[in-house]
């Protein structure tokens, strides 16, 4: 079921510190976040995100038609294994 | 065989079931565009009048009801949009596998297609199975 309109989209609200912090010093650091569930919302749009996967910090560079999606969906956390890459060392 | 908006030729059966021939309209669609339409359901596609075609016409745009290529290409720019931002969905569409979480050990034939046979592959010369 969708999420009650009334209370609009989830975002951790350290998140939205972390970018107000960003967006105070005018710098354009990537923001390391372990929050995979907060939604992408147009304030997010130009800021570059290290998305922890449960291993690895990936980073997104968050573009507007992104905004809706979850953090998460854009940091994958299992490694796609094919048959016959045994000899090829494999890649991640 | 009447002619509908183009390239569509719904048979000669009831005009409720050839509508559905078109792109974008199901059953239930199509008996909502016959009532407003104000079209007996139960006559044939054949036998309508070109004023009734073009009342069913009317009602289609009516209802601001996407089909045949308009709906192609929105369905496509969703899909391609999807794999452009490079999220879990998109990867899943482009790798032909199932979108919405479903097992994949076992079933998920309608995405994967036929099954392939994969053999061991020792070496790049070594001939395998059908892959």
């Amino acid at each position: 079921m969708a999420r009650s309109l009334k209370k609009g989209p989830f975002v951790e609200w350290k998140l939205l510190d972390k970018i107000d912090r960003i967006n105070d010093s005018g710098t354009k650091k990537p923001i390391k976040t372990w929050s995979r569930r907060s939604t992408i919302t147009p304030d997010f749009v130009g800021h570059t995100f290290n998305v922890h996967n449960g291993k690895t910090f990936i980073p997104v560079f968050v573009t507007e038609n992104m905004v809706g999606h979850k953090l998460g969906e854009f940091s994958p956390t299992r490694i796609f294994k094919k048959h016959g890459s045994h000899t090829a060392k494999v890649t991640k | 065989m009447p002619r509908l908006l183009g390239v569509d030729i719904p048979g000669d059966k009831r005009i409720e079931a050839s509508l559905p021939y078109i792109y974008g309209l199901g059953p239930s669609n199509s008996k909502k565009i016959l009532e407003q339409a104000n079209i007996d359901p139960n006559i044939r596609a054949k036998d309508l009048s070109p004023e009734q075609l073009n009342a069913i016409i009317v009602a289609i745009n009516a209802n601001k009801i996407p089909i045949e290529g308009d709906l192609r290409r929105e369905v496509q720019g969703n899909l391609k949009r999807l794999q452009a931002i490079n999220c879990y969905r998109g990867i899943r569409h482009r790798r032909g596998l199932p979108v919405r979480g479903q097992r994949t050990g076992t079933n998920a034939r309608t995405r994967k297609g036929p099954r392939k046979t994969v053999g061991v592959q020792r070496n790049k010369d070594a001939k395998a199975g059908k892959v």
